[in-house]
């Protein structure tokens, strides 16, 4: 039978593999769930492509963390879910001590394994997507929403207004547009939106596009009709250069259209052309290759051909510097956990989990790392999974991305308290007793 | 040689209307059972439990329902994943919402709002056909996922439309381990599948297939196109919410709406055009076709070139021998893989002596 033969066969192929493994004692194994083909294989590319040079450039410049080399091997989800658990189920067990850290680059993927972490034992770190209310540590030991949570970015959008405005109470009676991916992605921007609404009394107008966005007529003359002050722009893929080419017909300011993380890259604002220009977007990382780590990749991944990246000039773009930066929290946390659990030694996803919670980048790591400016800085805490809260914005000049403010914080007095709201919500119906921070260490 | 029927003689109807009416049929059939419910749990790993096993007996279970409406009734569908959605949520619902719900039970009344459901997106059905339906039923899919974000309450009021299962327990005995939800779901897809196979002999599965083949006749001779079209609509959908209610428990654990997309029915509605229309054989052989494969070639390709091609290219190339066999198996047999396995079965008869 069909089943069983491909069965015996893929044993047979995985056997291979996982006897090829077993040789390299003193490596790091991080499975990487990438995706290159499907709707979003181009944004995928990029990520990963980031985030595997980073590691190059660890393992050539630096021999690997303290002498130990970093390992990891791709496995393609195409973006769905099935296909992430197949991958997650594959790559556990590889390598001498497991898989170090699961990053899926996928809300849904994140969804489908959250639970699974937890009883495996391997971390999971999800930057800037995933379950927002992850960020409670205490309901979710395993689970990492590092840097900021969309909850948090929209927050800091609504600062970023209010200091264009000349203070977040000059923001009262203003009307902010909110055009949303319709899906639950989109709709994550709802409940901190009205609750900020109604803090600093302006209002919203929520417009659905629903997916993937590309004709966009109606929801923008619908914003020609209600004047908002400005547009927000919760969009992903090619929903967001749709809205930008749109804006520009309708005669919306693009100035006046701030995007969120995932629509503010050189793939949402490139294909959109001179309607681009002006377009601020937010994000938790910022473009450029001029950054000393950037640089470092350069010189030692692709001074020796040995970069990830077909297309060479997407080196510094958005996509592939946020790539960096999940390369950067990666090693800087195995680093943590190696000084817990010894140096030179390849530590198993239990211990590594114990250097996210400890994770320490401040700006004098940062500048050492050669990403001063280049990231926020971030601290990690048994009940602050979450980090930084932080966002800078950029805007689009027509051929790269400026930065045009500092970082951002969100109201972490409205945030924080919504966060461990819906956790503590999710711990009854769970079963789950949160954890006591305060005996960790 | 060793299958052949000669001297296996039937005495009465019962007997000649057996599902398996040959005796190596019968033993294949419980030695493969046999097989899966009591070797594979011993020798099978943790991956190969959760992340192969259980998807493919859950989506086999999903191809056998999208057969019945479109293989043996012949009313195409493009809503099978939106369907395992209701039954998911459904069962969710049950289990959150009444307090010791037994699981079975909500298993079955997940599968029985999917029914109702496709009994709602089915009666287009008695005035439209072939693709005009299939664009009707591409309404289900697209109406139930927006519903289920839309309205908070199907999800307890997750930010996200995103629900988790709760734990699976029947009769004090929780289901937690790989290994023991490897076996809830090959029992009730079994026994679905066992069901499935009867209905369609019966007078129900005889009338969908007289509305399939022709319908004024089939009213001509007194068969009820209503009440055959809508019947299969809602038994269909009752296995795809069953389907998905497993999705979520016994699969996955934590499901969101977007997780059944238009794409996951594609997905079913090709496992049924590769394993065979109208067969519940094929469901199950389409189900590890689709799965299996791309996961075989991402593996192979690993394996093979691993360090020596660019990701990006040997992704692409899984895609297209992905697409290029499945293509290749339509030429050769565009009965599909059941069709296959027929034949293979007629030559066997004769083997070693062919005529």
């Amino acid at each position: 039978m069909k089943l069983k033969k491909t069965a015996l066969v893929a044993a047979a192929v995985a056997g291979l593999l996982t006897s090829g493994y077993a040789a390299a004692a003193s490596e790091q194994f991080i499975g990487l769930p990438s995706y290159r083909v499907g709707p979003f294989g181009s944004n995928g590319a990029s990520l990963y492509g980031g985030w595997i040079d980073y590691m190059a450039m660890i393992n050539e410049r630096d021999g690997g963390i303290n002498g130990v080399k970093l390992s990891w091997e791709e496995c393609e989800t195409e973006y769905n879910n099935a296909r992430g658990v197949e991958c997650y189920e594959r790559l556990k067990g590889k390598g001498a001590t497991g898989n170090t850290v699961f990053q899926p680059l996928s809300t849904g993927i994140t969804y489908s394994v959250l639970e699974k972490v937890a009883q495996d034992k391997i971390p999971m770190v999800t930057i800037g997507y995933g379950r927002t209310d992850a960020a409670d540590g205490r309901v979710f030991p395993w689970v990492f929403p590092m840097i900021s949570t969309y909850w948090t970015q929209a927050s800091a959008i609504i600062n970023y207004i209010g200091s264009k405005e000349g203070g977040v109470d000059k923001l009262k009676g203003k009307k902010i547009g909110l055009l949303y991916h319709d899906s639950a992605y989109g709709k994550e921007s709802h409940a901190i939106l009205d609750k900020l609404a109604s803090k600093h009394g302006f209002t919203v107008e929520k417009i659905a596009v629903a997916s993937p966005g590309n004709e966009q007529q109606a929801q923008w003359l619908q914003i020609r009709q209600a004047k908002p002050d400005y547009v927000i722009l919760w969009g992903w893929g090619v929903m967001n250069a749709t809205a930008l080419r749109t804006a520009q017909k309708t005669g919306y300011p693009r100035e006046k259209v701030i995007g969120v993380w995932w629509s503010g890259s050189e793939e949402d604002t490139v294909p959109a052309g001179d309607a681009a220009k002006g377009y601020t977007a937010a994000g938790f990382n910022v473009a450029g290759a001029n950054y000393p780590v950037v640089q470092d990749i350069q010189k030692h991944v692709y001074g020796k051909s040995k970069g990830n990246m077909e297309d060479k000039g997407r080196v510094g773009s958005v996509l592939y510097n946020r790539g960096v930066v999940h390369g950067i929290i990666t090693v800087e946390a195995i680093r943590k956990a190696q000084e817990k659990y010894g140096k030179g030694k390849a530590l198993t996803g239990e211990q590594v989990r114990w250097g996210f919670e400890n994770l320490d980048i401040d700006d004098k790591r940062l500048a050492a790392l050669g990403a001063a400016g280049f990231m926020p800085d971030l601290k990690i805490t048994c009940a602050d999974h979450e980090g930084a809260g932080k966002v800078k914005f950029q805007q689009w000049d027509g051929a790269k991305w400026t930065v045009v403010s500092d970082w951002i914080s969100g109201d972490q007095t409205v945030v924080r308290p919504m966060i461990e709201e819906s956790a503590a919500a999710y711990a009854k119906e769970k079963g789950i007793t949160p954890r006591d921070c305060s005996k960790e260490m | 040689m060793l299958y052949r029927e000669a001297g296996q003689f039937k005495a009465s109807y019962i007997e000649d209307q057996q599902i398996f009416p040959i005796r190596q049929d019968k033993i294949g059939f419980i030695a493969i059972l046999a097989f899966f419910s009591l070797v594979v749990p011993m020798i099978a790993s943790e991956y190969w439990l959760q992340a192969i096993l259980i998807p493919v007996l859950i989506f086999s279970l999903a191809a056998i329902g999208l057969n019945i409406l479109t293989g043996y009734a012949g009313q195409l569908s493009l809503g099978s994943a939106a369907f395992m959605a209701v039954g998911a949520f459904g069962a969710y619902n049950f289990m959150l919402r009444i307090d010791g719900m037994p699981f079975i039970a909500a298993l079955i009344l997940g599968g029985l709002c999917a029914a109702l459901v496709g009994i709602a997106f089915g009666l287009p059905s008695l005035r439209i056909k072939g693709f005009y339906l299939a664009v009707a039923t591409l309404a289900a899919q697209f109406f139930i996922v927006w519903a289920l974000v839309k309205f908070p309450w199907f999800s307890n009021n997750s930010t996200s439309g995103v629900i988790s299962a709760q734990k699976v327990e029947i009769l004090g005995f929780a289901f937690d381990t790989p290994v023991s939800k490897y076996l809830l779901t090959l029992a009730v897809v079994a026994v679905f599948a066992l069901l499935a196979k009867n209905l369609v002999r019966t007078t129900t599965g005889r009338s969908w297939m007289a509305v399939r083949d022709m319908d004024v006749a089939a009213e001509v001779i007194g068969i009820r196109p209503m009440r055959a079209k809508l019947s299969a609509f809602a038994v269909s959908s009752f296995y795809c919410g069953v389907a998905g209610a497993l999705y979520a428990y016994t699969y996955l654990g934590t499901v969101e709406p977007e997780g059944f997309s238009l794409d996951l029915s594609f997905r079913i509605l090709f496992m049924i055009i590769i394993g065979g229309v109208a067969s519940i054989m094929g469901s199950f052989l389409g189900a590890a076709f689709i799965v299996l494969l791309p996961i075989f070639l991402n593996v192979a390709m690993h394996a093979l070139f691993a360090g020596t091609m660019p990701a990006g290219l040997a992704s692409n190339l899984e895609l297209i021998i992905f697409g290029g066999l499945i293509i290749f198996f339509l030429i050769v047999e565009p009965h599909g893989l059941a069709r296959l396995w027929q034949i293979g079965k007629e030559k066997l008869r004769l083997w070693p002596f062919p005529h």
